[in-house]
């Protein structure tokens, strides 16, 4: 064991070297093995807890719609669904672009990693701007918190502004992941026997596109 | 998948890629984006038709197929053990629980206020507070 590896600097051993051959970086109080499952184990309960965070506002959702049903139907014809359609499509895509850069880096394949995961931000920003667009005509239509009209279908703006807001969030937050992971592929460290980066941040980028999956359904569709 | 690379002890040897993550083969990542794709085109369509309280259950049952997609193959779940399965089943049966108390407790929480089916509910909202 090199003495670099004992003080837990990280080693990603010769760069020279085959990425099969490669070997992991080093985790000093643990085996690559059981550090590889242990990070994504973490990851899976910390996306329970994202989960969890947006239950609650589905919940609020489903009781607003139950009060305001009338309203909900209304006001959700005022969302441009072919818009939503085109997100969902958008962000479909980016999912299956991540999957395939951590399919790339399990191959040690660290420029098809930086490709995909650069498809995958670029999709997230064409999201945001698609939401930004909407957001801007709902402003346009005295459709926004405080504008004239909002008051017409506040309760349902309000809970359509906190699910639509909360899951841009997770976007902006899912391309700066994905950014991170992709500068490890520049440094070509990922290797069959390391990429927990990537697929961390995949499996982070995989739940917005779950979160979207609903929400698109639920506000766009049928209100 | 084994429990631990046997040769853990020697620091020199590299690990096993078999004891990493499950690879998936390209076809079915592609298989499952277009099958997301066309769940998507279809539950647009269904939606434009009106079958009443029907378009809500096909449309979050959709939806629950396109996110067992995702997360079985896009995620990996499919080839992960039992305890990454009880971290990502818990949430789902919290958020289940919580929406099943709120369907069993809705029709209680009216007070003076019936569920408001009708457009002449809101009528009142429309111009009680135009200027």
């Amino acid at each position: 064991m090199s003495s670099v590896a004992q003080h837990g600097t990280t080693d990603f051993g010769s760069m020279d070297t085959a990425p099969e051959h490669r070997a992991p970086p080093h985790v000093h109080h643990m085996d690559a093995v059981t550090a590889y499952h242990a990070a994504k184990l973490g990851m899976w309960l910390f996306l329970a807890t994202e989960i969890l965070l947006f239950a609650v506002l589905f919940t609020a959702f489903a009781i607003f719609k139950w009060y305001y049903f009338a309203e909900f139907h209304a006001a959700s014809k005022e969302l441009n669904w072919k818009l939503g359609m085109f997100n969902t499509a958008v962000l479909l895509f980016s999912s299956f672009t991540a999957a395939l850069a951590v399919d790339a880096a399990q191959h040690g394949q660290n420029r098809k990693v930086v490709k995909n995961l650069f498809i995958s931000i670029a999709c997230g920003g064409i999201f945001l701007i698609v939401k930004a667009i909407e957001y801007g005509a709902k402003y346009s239509h005295g459709m926004f918190i405080g504008g004239e009209h909002f008051h017409q279908f506040s309760n349902f703006l309000s809970i359509y502004y906190c699910l639509t807001g909360l899951h841009a969030l997770h976007v902006v937050i899912g391309m700066i992941v994905l950014f991170w992971a992709s500068t490890k592929a520049m440094r070509r460290m990922y290797s069959p026997v390391y990429y927990t980066p990537v697929e961390l941040g995949a499996l982070y980028w995989h739940l917005v596109d779950l979160i979207w999956i609903y929400l698109f359904p639920l506000l766009y569709l049928i209100g | 998948m084994s429990e631990n690379s046997s040769h853990s002890h020697d620091a020199h040897a590299l690990p096993d890629p078999h004891d990493f993550g499950h690879t998936v083969p390209y076809p079915v990542y592609l298989k499952v984006f277009v099958s997301l794709l066309v769940l998507t085109v279809i539950t647009v369509v269904i939606s434009r038709f009106d079958f009443g309280e029907f378009n809500l259950v096909v449309a979050m049952l959709i939806a629950s197929i396109k996110a067992l997609l995702v997360a079985l193959f896009f995620m990996h779940l499919k080839f992960e053990n039992k305890i990454v399965w009880l971290y990502a089943g818990v949430p789902l049966f919290l958020l289940g629980v919580m929406l099943i108390g709120i369907f069993i407790d809705n029709p209680y929480r009216m007070g003076d206020r019936q569920p408001s089916r009708t457009t002449e509910h809101i009528a009142p909202k429309y111009n009680g507070s135009s200027h």
